[in-house]
C-alpha cells in the first residue's frame, strides 16, 4: 500500500473524530510549545547572563608587559616595557579572534577642581576603544573623547560618578577643568555608573583621558626622560650650569654627524610604551583561541627567539568564563529534563487514546481485515494516525510557542531567542514519540482475529 | 470447474482441555454462478464454515479448494489477499465506517488492493456500483443519515467493488423490516442472474433460504441435506 493512500486513510480518521484527536494531540502541543518556550526564554536569558558577565570582563584579556629579573631577582610584571600601542594595533590587525584592543597608560595622582581635591582609584590614558571592551558606550553625561584627540594629546578626559560626586557635589561637571598634576583637563564627558567590580573595587572611581595626554604630559615619561641616558645628560647639564654663561644650553661632546653618517649609524629608536593593553576575544569561546593568536603575533614582532620566554603575559578571566559556561550547562540541563518528563506525559496521553480508539475502533477493524487488510496495514494505519496526531500537535505547539514568544518579549521583557534547534528538536521528538507511545496500539489492532473483532460489540 | 470444493473438512475449536468439534467432515461443491442458502439451527456450525469459505479462518484438517487453488494452509497474509480478490462480504449489521461518506465506505477495500488503478478509476467504478444499487443520489451521505436497507445496499455496493467471484451474505436481512428484506434479496437474486454472480447467503430463517435455488442444511456440524429447489426466479420465493 502507498504511503499517501495511508496517509488518506489516517487523515480520514482522524477527521472522523475531530475533537478526540484535537484533545489527544492537546498532550503534545503544550509538550511541544513547553520545550520551545522554555528553550527560547532559557536562551534567551543565558544570552543576556553571558552579555552582562562578558559586560563585567569575561571575554577580555590583558596584556602585560614583561619581568626583569637580575641575579635571580625578579622585580614582578611590569618592570620592563615591552608593550607598545603598535602592538595593539598588530593584535587588532591579526588576531581574527579579537575585536578590539586598547592601550591602559596608568596614573595615580591628585585632582584637583576648584576648592576641592580627590585620588581617583584610578587614571587611565586610553582610545576610545576601552569603553567599547568594557561595554561602558553610553555615556552619562557629555561624551567620549575621540581618537583624534588621542593623535593630539588634547588634554580632555572623562570621569566617573564617584569623581562627579566628590570633585562637583553632583551638580554636571560637562564643560568644566579639572587639574591634575598641575595640568588641566577639560571634562568631556560623564561615564554611567558601573558599580563596584567582583573585587569589590569601586569602578566609577576613575578618570580616562587620552592615553598620549596622561603618558606625556601627566607622568612625564615620555621618550626623553624614559631615556636614562637623556636624564643623565640633563643631569650633568645641571650641574654644570655654573659654568655656562646661558643656562641649558648643551656642550656638543661630539662633532655633529653628517647625514650619511646619521644613515650609517641609526640611534635606537625609543618607542612609545603603555602599561598594559586591553583586549576583547569575540566570545567567550574565542578567549583562549585568541591567547595564542596574540602570544604569537607579539613574539614576531618583539622578536623572542623560540628558545626564549614571553617578554610579555595575557591575563584572562578564567574564572568568570567557568562560572558562566557551568550556568549555561545547568539550564540547558534542566530544561531538558522539563523536556523530557512533558513529552513523555503527552505520549502517554497519546497511547491511552489510541488504545481507547484500537478498543472502539475494532469492528471497523475486523471489516478492514475481512475486505483484505493485512495485518502490517493496520499496523501502519495505526501508527501513521498517532505520528499524524504527535506532528499535527507539535507543529501546533511550534506556531504557538513562537506567538507566546513574541508575546513574552514583548510585554513582559523578558530577553527571548529563536533557535532553529529546538524547532528541529521538537519535530523529531513529537515524531517518536508517536511512533513509541503508537506502537503498541498498533500492534494491539494488528494482532486482532478478523472473526472476533467483526462479532464484536 | 467448481469455485469451491470442500473435502472432509474439520474444525474443532480447542477450549483449554477441552475440544470442541464444531464441523465433522463436511464433503461439498458449489459452482460458479449458484445461488446457495446456507441454513441451520444456531450452533450448527454454519458461521464457522462461512468462515471457513470465506477464508477468515481455516480448517482444522480437509481439503479446501476455491477457484482451483488449495488454500487450507495458507497464511493470514495470502488468506487476506484472497478475501480482498475474490470474496464480497455483507454483514448483519452492515459494519459500515461510521462518520464516512456512503461513497468512500464503498471505494475503501480497494485502497487494500493490489491491481494499480488511479484514484479517478476507482471513484468512477465505485459511483457506478452506488448507481446499481440504487443510491446514486445519496453518495455523499453518512451511514447514520440512510435508512437500514440502503446502509445494507452501500455494504453490497461495497462487498461488490472488487469484482469478487463470491459474495459471502452473513443473515443480511437480519436487521431490516420484511419489505426492505425483500428487496435485499431481490437485488441479490439480480446480481446473481445478471452478473452470473456466486452468491452464498448464511441464515437461519427458511423464509429467507428460500429465495436460493439450492439450499445447504447443517445439523450438528455436519450437511443434514443439500437440496436444489425449483421454481425459483427473481419474481419471488414460492408461495
Amino acid at each position: 500500500m502507498m504511503l499517501s493512500r495511508i496517509l488518506k486513510t489516517a487523515l480520514r480518521a482522524l477527521r472522523r473524530n475531530m475533537m478526540r484527536a484535537g484533545l489527544t494531540a492537546l498532550g503534545i502541543v503544550i509538550g511541544v510549545w513547553a520545550v520551545i518556550v522554555m528553550t527560547e526564554i532559557g536562551k534567551g536569558s543565558s544570552d543576556a547572563i553571558a552579555k552582562t558577565i562578558a559586560a563585567m570582563g569575561a571575554n577580555t584579556l590583558i596584556i602585560l608587559p614583561g619581568t626583569a629579573a637580575s641575579g635571580g631577582i625578579s622585580f614582578g610584571v611590569g618592570s620592563v616595557m615591552t608593550l607598545t600601542p603598535e602592538d595593539g594595533d598588530a593584535i587588532t590587525r591579526e588576531c581574527p579572534s579579537i575585536w578590539a584592543v586598547a592601550p591602559v597608560v596608568r596614573a595615580r595622582t591628585q585632582v584637583v577642581y576648584g576648592n576641592r581635591n580627590w585620588v581617583p582609584m584610578s587614571i587611565y590614558g586610553t582610545t576610545p576603544a576601552f569603553l567599547e571592551i568594557r561595554d561602558w558606550t553610553n555615556v552619562a553625561d557629555g561624551e567620549a573623547f575621540t581618537d583624534r584627540d588621542v593623535r593630539n594629546a588634547s588634554k580632555v578626559c572623562l570621569i566617573g560618578q564617584t569623581l562627579v560626586r566628590e570633585l562637583f557635589g553632583g551638580s554636571s561637571p560637562v564643560g568644566k577643568d579639572i587639574r591634575l598634576q598641575n595640568v588641566t583637563f577639560k571634562v568631556v564627558g560623564v561615564l554611567a555608573p558601573k558599580g563596584a567590580n567582583m573585587m569589590g573595587m569601586d569602578q566609577d572611581d576613575i578618570v580616562l583621558a587620552p592615553w598620549t595626554t596622561i603618558k606625556y604630559r601627566v607622568t612625564g615619561s615620555s621618550m626623553a626622560n624614559v631615556n636614562q641616558s637623556a636624564a643623565a645628560a640633563n643631569s650633568s647639564t645641571a650641574v654644570n650650569t655654573l659654568s655656562q654663561i646661558y643656562p641649558n644650553t648643551q656642550v656638543s661632546l661630539y662633532p655633529a654627524q653628517s647625514a650619511v653618517q646619521q644613515a650609517d649609524t641609526p640611534l635606537p629608536v625609543r618607542f612609545s610604551n603603555v602599561d598594559q593593553l586591553l583586549a576583547a576575544a569575540r566570545s567567550s569561546e574565542q578567549v583562549q583561541p585568541a591567547i595564542k593568536q596574540i602570544s604569537s603575533v607579539l613574539r614576531e614582532r618583539h622578536r623572542v627567539r623560540s628558545s626564549e620566554s614571553d617578554d610579555f603575559n595575557i591575563r584572562d578571566m578564567t574564572e568568570v568564563t567557568k562560572t558562566m559556561s557551568s550556568s549555561t550547562t545547568l539550564m540547558t540541563r534542566l530544561l531538558l529534563i522539563v523536556a523530557t518528563i512533558s513529552l513523555v506525559v503527552g505520549g502517554v496521553g497519546i497511547m491511552n487514546i489510541m488504545l481507547v480508539s484500537v478498543t472502539e475502533r475494532t469492528r471497523e477493524i475486523g471489516l478492514r481485515m475481512a475486505v483484505g487488510a493485512l495485518s502490517s496495514n493496520i499496523l501502519y494505519q495505526f501508527l501513521v494516525e498517532a505520528v499524524l496526531l504527535c506532528l499535527l500537535g507539535g507543529a501546533v505547539g511550534i506556531l504557538l510557542a513562537r506567538v507566546s514568544s513574541v508575546l513574552v518579549t514583548h510585554f513582559l521583557h523578558w530577553p527571548t531567542q529563536a533557535s532553529l534547534g529546538a524547532l528541529v528538536a521538537a519535530v523529531v521528538v513529537s515524531a517518536s514519540v508517536g511512533i513509541t507511545f503508537g506502537f503498541y496500539p498498533a500492534w494491539k489492532a494488528s494482532q486482532l482475529d478478523p472473526i472476533e473483532a467483526l462479532r464484536y460489540e | 470447474m467448481q469455485l469451491i470444493e470442500l473435502r472432509e473438512i474439520r474444525k474443532t475449536y480447542y477450549l483449554g482441555e477441552v475440544d470442541l468439534p464444531v464441523l465433522n467432515g463436511i464433503t461439498l461443491s458449489i459452482g460458479s454462478g449458484e445461488f446457495v442458502a446456507l441454513t441451520g439451527a444456531s450452533g450448527s456450525g454454519k458461521s464457522t464454515l462461512m468462515n471457513l469459505l470465506g477464508c477468515l479462518d481455516h480448517p482444522t484438517s480437509g481439503e479446501y479448494w476455491l477457484d482451483g487453488r488449495e488454500i487450507s494452509h495458507s497464511s493470514s497474509n495470502e488468506r487476506a489477499q484472497l478475501r480482498n480478490r475474490m470474496i464480497g462480504f455483507v454483514f448483519q449489521n452492515f459494519n459500515l465506517l461510521p462518520r464516512t461518506s456512503a461513497l468512500e465506505n464503498v471505494i475503501m477495500p480497494l485502497t487494500y488492493s493490489h491491481h494499480e488503478h488511479t484514484e479517478h478509476e476507482n471513484r468512477i467504478w465505485s459511483t457506478d456500483l452506488m448507481e446499481r444499487v440504487g443510491l446514486g443520489d445519496r453518495m455523499d451521505h453518512q451511514p447514520s443519515q440512510l435508512s437500514g436497507g440502503q446502509q445494507q445496499r452501500v455494504a453490497i455496493a461495497r462487498a461488490l467493488v472488487n469484482r469478487p467471484k463470491l459474495l459471502l451474505a452473513d443473515e443480511p436481512t437480519g436487521n431490516l423490516d420484511s419489505k426492505t428484506s425483500e428487496e435485499i434479496l431481490l437485488m441479490l437474486q439480480g446480481l446473481n442472474q445478471t452478473e452470473g454472480l456466486t452468491v452464498l447467503l448464511v441464515t437461519h430463517d427458511p423464509g429467507i433460504a428460500a429465495h436460493a435455488r439450492r439450499v445447504i442444511r447443517l445439523h450438528d456440524g455436519l450437511l443434514a441435506s443439500d437440496s436444489v429447489q425449483v421454481a425459483v426466479g427473481s419474481d419471488g420465493p414460492p408461495k
